[in-house]
């Protein structure tokens, strides 16, 4: 376990509200992990693209448009075509009702506000970890 | 303001008081914390006596309300006269149903209308365009053509009605339409009320909708303020966002001086052009946040009003009153609204408009409890609407003219934070004006360190976020959500797909055409806009002959 954590933090769709995702991206590295920011507007493919090129242990989405549905969908089946296996977590404002279908789409976890940026910080460690092993 | 021999005899009090009084009291019950701030992080002192305004003059730093420089208010009787116009941000899904909406706002008292568009709308993509997919309809209407905007408009009278629009980076677009509309609907255009935001420089700094450079921006930000101050007298033609600057995590000093910078900015560009400041001045409005530290953003409106009126008059030499007084729409915090105990927000919303008003604002739109979830349900707008109205006529506050002025602490924090926000209009200066600090990633590092800051002092709670990281409970508040059908993407891509068979072609490629030479010379762009938009061009057409020329902006990454 000398490699660092290699997290890309990515914010797909037409939203440009990015305070969450770049708050979120320097906790991470104030943690001791390597995070690639994207910027705003990156399609699906050019997330998933930048994933696989900078072979990171995860990804985090962030979405506040309510496009959360269609873009998580696009963004994990481009994950499968490409046969890679990068985990990926989601953050924004999304109704509780579209957690549990978010979830069987296969995000491994939803954050919603108010989540306290240890509680995130450790579920990236975890969930890094668990793929590492 | 007081005599000396008075002030040191406060002056001694004080001292008195602090050392005998005060400590004992201390010893007894130790104060809550070590120190408290305000969001801009200077003290905020246990007590303020006439020792902390002794160095401002009433007649020259707050004078009259009506009179330069307008510290007190930009109208001599301000609500005494008129309440601010209530101005509810509104819309979703297609122009019909935002149509319904609108009526019904009315209906309800509402005063004036302003428009939410959808992003795709916002950053000049069709419905149809694969970037859109998911985003139609969803944070707003969705406008392809004149088309839409004539459902949108439908039996909404254009000469009672102002009109507010949202749009940033495809402004020149909209209003287009918006004027097409007063035109068919026989409203001269002297006569249209209303402000289109159209201030793209936030728009990179915080925002996010932006499709040009902005230099390229900043053209068409010119083109609109010289064909508008000579055809819409009456109407703002722009609105100088602090709003997002401080949802993106500004404090509110940050928050005034990015604000008046960017200002600034659009001052010196229209001049630059040979337009007249004492002229398109009129027409300038701002936007501001209201957040949750009561006292501090009473100051902060005061604030602003007084350095905007020094700007205009010192820095640009202005000599009509009315191009000096800025005049401003509030919205209450959205960031501060909560998932958690989401009714608690009717509470924070309206402490929040409580401060505007207080600060004098001209408009005012109230966030409704149910945004930290969704877009507001029909109950949850009008609940927002009605505090409005609480404030208005049953609390006495718009009785007479900003009632909180010479509150020690009210002056002292008004003059603390001009001076603050003249040091950062100092360092944009020093950038060479806020278009190139903005390329340099200065305004947007500060914000960010902001934004990291205040989380962090949540996580430690030294904030407390009522239902967040304190006074949590395990019962959980089921409230409706409005959800935006799925369908409406297909209902639009329908429309569009519809209005493209029907219009004339050939009409829609020759205005076209003639915008793209109209471009590449440099021209005002505004008549040819108006061309395109009559001949029902949708705004991806029309955005992608403007991105052909301009190109198109990509990000310095900030983090």
């Amino acid at each position: 376990m000398n490699k660092k954590i290699r997290v890309l933090i990515a914010k797909p769709g037409l939203d440009g509200h990015d305070k969450g995702a770049k708050v979120i991206a320097r906790a991470l590295r104030d943690a001791g992990m390597e995070v690639i920011y994207t910027g705003i507007r990156r399609s699906p493919e050019e997330i998933v693209e930048a994933a696989i090129q900078e072979d990171v242990d995860l990804i985090g989405v962030s979405i506040l448009s309510g496009a959360h549905k269609k873009l998580c969908k696009k963004i994990l089946t481009l994950l499968k075509e490409k046969e890679v296996d990068i985990p990926v977590i989601l953050g924004g404002i999304i109704p509780d009702d579209d957690i549990s279908e978010l979830k069987d789409m296969g995000i491994i976890e939803v954050f919603t506000p108010g989540t306290s940026l240890d509680e995130i910080i450790e579920k990236v460690k975890d969930i890094a970890l668990a793929r590492k092993v | 303001m007081f005599e000396k021999d008075f002030l040191s005899e406060v002056e001694k009090k004080e001292k008195e008081w602090e050392e005998t009084t005060v400590k004992k009291a201390i010893e007894k019950f130790p104060e809550r914390k070590t120190e408290f701030l305000t969001t801009y992080g200077e003290e905020i002192k246990r007590l303020y006596s006439p020792l902390d305004i002794s160095d401002i003059n009433y007649i020259e730093d707050v004078g009259f309300p009506g009179d330069y420089p307008y510290t007190r208010g930009v109208q001599p009787t301000m609500y005494r006269g008129r309440l601010w116009t209530m101005r509810q941000y509104a819309g979703f899904g297609t122009a019909e149903d935002s149509n319904q909406r609108y009526k019904y706002l009315l209906e309800q008292g509402q005063t004036g209308l302003s428009i939410a568009f959808d992003l795709p709308t916002q950053i000049g993509y069709d419905s149809d365009d694969p970037m859109a997919e998911g985003e139609v309809g969803k944070v707003g209407v969705a406008i392809d053509s004149l088309k839409d905007m004539e459902i949108l408009f439908d039996g909404i009278p254009l000469d009672k009605v102002s009109v507010s629009m949202t749009i940033n980076s495809t402004s020149i677009i909209l209003l287009a339409m918006l004027i097409v509309m007063a035109k068919r609907q026989g409203v001269p255009l002297k006569n249209l009320r209303g402000t289109i935001q159209n201030d793209i420089l936030k728009e990179y700094m915080a925002r996010g909708t932006y499709i040009f450079p902005p230099k390229e921006s900043m053209k068409i930000i010119v083109d609109i303020f010289d064909y508008g101050s000579k055809n819409l007298p009456k109407f703002n033609l722009i609105s100088i966002s602090g709003y997002h600057i401080r949802e993106a995590g500004a404090n509110s000093v940050q928050e005034i001086a990015f604000t008046l910078a960017d200002g600034i900015a659009y001052v010196e560009a229209a001049m630059k052009a040979g337009l007249d400041p004492n002229e398109f001045g009129r027409n300038l409005s701002f936007f501001f946040n209201a957040h949750n530290n009561f006292l501090e953003e009473i100051a902060k409106f005061r604030a602003a009003r007084k350095l905007w009126a020094k700007i205009m008059k010192e820095r640009f030499g202005v000599t009509n009153e009315e191009a000096m007084k800025l005049k401003f729409h509030t919205q209450t915090a959205g960031s501060t609204l909560t998932a958690q105990q989401p009714l608690n927000n009717i509470v924070r919303v309206t402490i929040q408009a409580l401060a505007a008003v207080l600060g004098g604002t001209q408009s005012l739109h109230t966030n409704s409890y149910d945004e930290a979830l969704g877009l507001p349900t029909e109950q949850a707008v009008t609940i927002a609407l009605r505090t409005q109205q609480i404030i208005a006529h049953e609390t006495g506050v718009a009785d007479t003219v900003d009632p909180l002025a010479g509150s020690y602490l009210i002056e002292k924090m008004t003059s603390e934070i001009e001076k603050k926000v003249e040091e950062y209009i100092k360092k944009i200066d020093e950038f060479g004006g806020m278009v190139n600090a903005i390329i340099n990633g200065f305004p947007q590092k500060e914000i960010l360190n902001t934004a990291y800051n205040t989380q962090k002092k949540i996580e430690n709670k030294e904030e407390i976020i009522v239902g967040v990281n304190d006074f949590k409970t395990n019962i959980e508040e089921k409230i409706e959500i409005l959800k935006v059908d799925e369908t409406i993407e297909e209902k639009q891509i329908e429309k569009l797909k519809e209005l493209k068979k029907h219009r004339n072609i050939e009409k829609v490629n020759i205005s076209l055409n003639v915008l793209e030479e109209a471009v590449k010379k440099g021209e005002n762009l505004f008549p040819y806009v108006i061309e395109c938009v009559e001949a029902y061009a949708t705004i991806g057409e029309i955005t992608k002959v403007l991105k052909k020329v301009f190109g198109e902006y990509r990000e310095n990454l900030i983090l």
